[in-house]
């Protein structure tokens, strides 16, 4: 294993014998070090070789000016200490599955940088109070960063889901990274038709190594949501604000995150959120779908589809692009109300004659498409544009993802697309929108 | 006896040292509150730090204070570091090289556990700059273990029981960290060390002055004791007070040892609910406790008898370790013990039922406190530690500094698992071309012999000035517009500092204006005595120029022809006295003349015009 080392600095170590975790006594041209090797970063240069002195300090020391790196015999290292899982009869049964992300994200000294390695598991043992909210059982399905997500996860997922209700458990724990949770979280919803309990998707903004991490505040609220709320719907649950002490549950559809870095990333768009959570009570916000019922698997998705943001001088030569390619779908972000600019108008028409499916979003996120307004739209509609109403655009994406996954009827998807079927679309346009 | 001292500076940088908010403390009200709390963590050796443990046990919630312009989502936590403050860089490369150090080959950024929230990550960001160097003392050479660069924690506000409140105002402002070895040897020269170090680094011209902006902990051991951090020292003239006490609380601490072990004391755990003893007393804390719904419980020290009362330093008796670990763990305002009782409103009754309730002997201490029954445990079950700990001597721990030079227990000492990489910020290589960049300053003691040498200032003044944020500025006026030195270092050192203290904002002017104010007196503009008014007017007119100054204090130039008549008028209606005094009436006449033209010549031009008129009559 080189541990972030190459080239040069991997030469050196080879050379006198000594690995990634080895105490060494290092002698330079200036002075003498003794310190544990450490794991480079795979960003670093090949020139340096990095020690943690025993104040706990790591440098880095220049190969060049290296004479003589000699091995020091050293005690085995301490084990971590596992505190022991408190079980408690008589409390709700919650699955927490893990597929990754900074919620189950640590520094990786292999590499020196924060990657997916915490285990659902872990997760549970460094939270001990989970154990007195409910029974937890634990499952690693993934272990990616979200930006590496596919729609083949979101069925493997979907049919996990599945198999934990089968096994009986009141709610179920979804750790995600946050990239793409508002994707899977759309998936989900389309998939898990009929659903009995609540499906709880959470993330976090800061790694859980560190002491501020809003994972711990995240998770505990999410177990709690899974064991006790009375929807049974897939929500995204996140902190409501910068601070740690409320929490949102944003609708699976109607969630997308708004900001790169703060942990209340995460915001409804034209929706109320499902709930609110502050000090173990949970406050739901009606109408949701209540627990029971059976649940009806629907977990395919056809990968063929697009999602085109429209912008000034977008170029032509996608359309050929993806007709020639057999795409199945397009979503398009357009401008406003729901337009595009004119002179891709022929290609759109040749899509839809070619049977690919166009839905229009709006990439003004806030709002619903409408296109009998301007004749932009009146054109497009009259070619067959699917007006996507207040669907978000990944949404719509994900939507058409699935509904090409069931018909390749341009009349049966248009039909699917215009009705609201895991509380994407709302008839009526709320003042406030997703203002509580 | 063993002593190292730990030097904390804020560099006074634009920025931070991880965003481009400005180095500012506030007073005004905050924009907006944050509340958050922490956890601990392990560390990247699979431990969990026993400071941040006991941190933690506390379960606090935090409060941070923040202002929409002056902090940003990077103080919050809600936002990844930028990278680090090359200036802050350079500044601690300097202060290296300055120590005989040996600076690291590349930079690696290290989050340090602090989960105490005065740090918003729950850890403090911090990388050695470098190692291995030393200065010279009069008792010897002092080597300088370590030189990191690391941002400044939140400022307390204030806190309670279960929250703290928290400023993000200082939080990653540049701080340079340097540690001495262990080699100072009396308190005496922990000060010079203190006071050389502090000298080197305001030699850079870039570090923060005032109230706060250096701190100094002490690491103090002595033959048998224990390495006791000691943290908080804030003035300098306090270090070898501390460093004394200390010394003797060791040895206090070291002779109770064998005391308790010649006695074969021990502490017990056994809890006991002494709330019925209590009931009908006279003691206003306990029966205040009592009505809040709070009971009296007691542990029993075997053979601890006395041992309490024992003084440790000054004012401090071995009750008082034992008091200050039941208040930081048990959050409780204090025990009682029966080497002190009765007393307290306590009466002999109830230390007679307490000695029979607990089975207690002559050669036994009771120790009680009273409160909310978890926090009084928490406390009790502290004290027994710290009773045992007893036995083998002086607990390694961090303590903080009293006014007076004593100390009070804070937390114990953290071990070396806090410590882990920042993996948010990419590591710097210390390159050949950024070390020859490094301008070394000219170390004050010679400036000082330079400034009294080449510009003839008085040994108080250039004590001043070299020390002063305008010694460049001092410089820069004096070679290249020469202008008197002495005027210019006296109108920066003593002038500025009076206008300070009647409230004008001296230090708001520009380089520019000041270098216009010495050029326009240089040329006559305007008399000297009168730059106090100017700096008060410009002060209070903020935006207008010096001409503006000169014009509404009325101190446009008048011509000496015309204070020539002026003196001969005086002179004439004056010829009697000067008959009479002859050139002794001078100093009675300037005065008049003075009252007409104050602020709007030199008043040496004056003086000079009358004595020549004088003289001319006399002649």
């Amino acid at each position: 294993m080189s541990f972030g080392y190459r080239g040069k600095s991997l030469e050196l170590l080879n050379k006198y014998g000594v690995n990634v975790g080895d105490k060494i006594f290092v002698k330079t041209n200036r002075a003498c070090f003794s310190g544990i090797l450490m794991p480079r970063s795979e960003i670093g240069d090949d020139k340096h070789i990095v020690i943690k002195l025993e104040d706990g300090y790591n440098i880095g020391l220049s190969i060049s000016s290296i004479i003589d790196i000699e091995k020091i015999p050293q005690e085995t290292p301490s084990k971590i200490i596992q505190p022991s899982i408190k079980s408690i009869p008589n409390l709700p049964n919650v699955a927490i599955i893990s597929t990754g992300g900074t919620i189950a994200s640590r520094i990786d000294y292999r590499t020196g940088a924060v990657s997916p390695a915490l285990s659902a598991q872990d997760l549970y043992q460094s939270i001990p109070e989970l154990g007195e909210i409910a029974n937890i059982r634990t499952e690693i399905l993934l272990s990616l960063l979200s930006e590496n997500m596919l729609p083949k996860y979101w069925t493997m997922m979907a049919k996990s889901i599945k198999n934990h209700i089968e096994k009986g458990v009141e709610g179920i724990v979804l750790t995600h990274g946050t990239d793409t949770m508002g994707y899977t979280a759309a998936a989900l919803s389309f998939s898990l038709r009929n659903l009995p309990i609540p499906v709880i998707l959470v993330g976090s903004q800061r790694s859980s190594d560190r002491p501020s991490s809003d994972a711990y505040f995240n998770l505990k609220a999410a177990v709690l949501t899974a064991a006790k709320a009375p929807f049974a719907e897939v929500g995204v649950l996140m902190h409501s604000s910068i601070s740690d002490d409320e929490l949102i549950v944003h609708r699976g559809t109607r969630v997308r995150k708004m900001h790169t870095s703060r942990r209340d990333a995460f915001q409804s768009i034209n929706s109320k959120p499902l709930a609110k959570i502050r000090n173990g009570n949970i406050e739901v916000y009606k109408p949701y779908k209540e627990r029971g019922g059976s649940l009806e698997l629907k977990a395919d998705f056809n990968d063929k589809v697009v999602l085109i943001k429209c912008f000034p001088g977008m170029p032509l030569e996608i359309f050929n692009f993806l007709i020639e390619r057999g795409y199945r779908g397009i979503v398009l972000e357009g401008t406003g109300l729901g337009h595009a600019p004119e002179y891709i108008f022929p290609y759109i028409k040749e899509a839809i004659d070619n049977g690919i499916a166009v839905v229009m979003t709006s990439q003004c996120l806030f709002g619903r498409v409408n296109m009998n307004v301007y004749s932009t739209g009146r054109i497009l509609l009259s070619m067959g544009v699917i007006p996507g109403e207040d669907m978000l655009p990944e949404t719509a994406l994900v939507k058409l993802m699935w509904v090409l996954a069931q018909t390749n009827d341009l009349n049966e998807i248009k039909k699917l697309m215009l009705s609201n079927i895991a509380g994407e679309i709302s008839e009526r346009s709320e003042y406030g929108g997703s203002i509580l | 006896m063993r002593v190292g001292i730990e030097i904390h500076q804020q560099l006074d940088t634009k920025n931070k040292l991880f965003c481009n908010c400005s180095t500012i403390l506030r007073e005004d009200p905050p924009h907006f509150i944050v509340i958050r709390k922490l956890r601990p963590v392990t560390s990247e050796l699979g431990e969990v730090d026993q400071a941040a443990l006991f941190e933690s046990e506390k379960q606090k919630i935090f409060q941070y204070q923040g202002y929409v312009d002056s902090t940003c989502l990077v103080e919050l936590d809600e936002e990844p570091p930028h990278e680090i403050n090359k200036d802050a860089v350079m500044i601690s490369l300097t202060v290296a090289k300055m120590l005989n150090m040996i600076i690291v080959d590349e930079i690696h950024v290290m989050r340090k556990i602090v989960i105490d929230g005065s740090n918003t990550t729950g850890f403090q960001r911090t990388a050695k700059i470098a190692l291995d160097g030393w200065i010279d003392d009069e008792e010897g050479r002092v080597s300088i273990k370590s030189l990191c660069l690391e941002e400044d924690s939140a400022r307390k506000i204030s806190e309670g029981p279960d929250y703290v409140v928290y400023r993000l105002d200082r939080l990653g402002i540049p701080l340079i960290e340097i540690s001495t070895g262990p080699d100072i040897r009396s308190g005496d020269q922990a000060r010079r060390v203190a006071l050389k170090l502090g000298r080197i680094l305001k030699a850079t011209g870039m570090v923060k002055r005032g109230l706060g902006t250096i701190r100094q902990d002490l690491n103090i051991s002595i033959e048998g004791g224990a390495r006791v951090e000691i943290k908080g020292v804030q003035e300098l003239g306090l270090i070898s007070t501390v460093v004394n006490y200390e010394a003797l609380r060791q040895k206090n601490l070291i002779e109770i040892a064998e005391e308790l072990r010649r006695r074969n004391a021990y502490a017990s755990e056994e809890l006991f609910d002494v709330t019925e003893i209590f009931s009908l007393t006279t003691s206003k804390i306990i029966k205040k406790e009592l009505i809040a719904g709070g009971k009296v419980f007691a542990i029993i020290l075997h053979g601890f008898a006395d041992i309490l009362r024992k003084d440790i330093q000054p004012g401090r008796r071995f009750g008082t370790e034992l008091s200050d670990y039941a208040k930081v763990y048990g959050g409780i305002g204090g025990i009682f013990h029966t080497d002190e009782l009765p007393a307290y409103g306590i009466s002999e009754d109830e230390v007679r039922a307490l000695r029979n309730k607990l089975n207690a002997n002559s050669m036994d201490c009771i120790v009680i406190a009273a409160g909310e029954p978890q926090s009084c445990k928490r406390a009790l079950l502290a004290v027994v530690r710290r009773a045992n700990q007893a036995l083998l001597g002086v607990p390694a721990e961090v303590r903080a500094a009293n006014p007076d030079g004593t100390t009070h227990f804070m937390r114990p000492m953290p071990g070396a698992a806090r410590m882990y990489p920042e993996t948010d910020i990419p590591s710097m290589v210390i390159t050949e071309d950024i070390l020859n960049k490094i301008k070394l300053p000219e170390l004050l003691e010679l400036k000082i012999k330079r400034f009294i040498e080449g510009y003839g200032l008085s040994p108080d003044l250039a004590s001043l000035i070299i020390e002063s944020p305008y010694s460049s500025t001092f410089e820069e006026l004096v070679n290249n517009y020469k202008i008197d030195p002495s005027f210019v270092a006296s109108t920066f050192e003593y002038t500025f500092r009076m206008l300070r203290r009647e409230g004008v904002d001296v230090d708001s002017f520009d380089k520019n204006q000041i270098l216009e104010l010495f050029l326009r007196i240089n040329k006559g503009d305007f008399a000297k005595e009168a730059l106090p008014n100017i700096l008060r007017w410009l002060s209070n007119n903020k935006g207008k120029s010096i001409e503006d100054a000169i014009n509404a204090l009325s101190l446009t130039r008048v011509d000496i022809s015309i204070i020539r008549d002026s003196a001969r008028k005086i002179v004439e209606e004056n010829m009697e006295l000067i008959k009479r005094e002859g050139e002794h009436s001078l100093k009675k006449l300037m005065g008049d003349l003075m009252k007409l033209y104050r602020g709007k010549i030199d008043g040496k031009i004056i003086y000079e015009i009358l004595r020549e008129e004088i003289l001319k009559k006399l002649a």
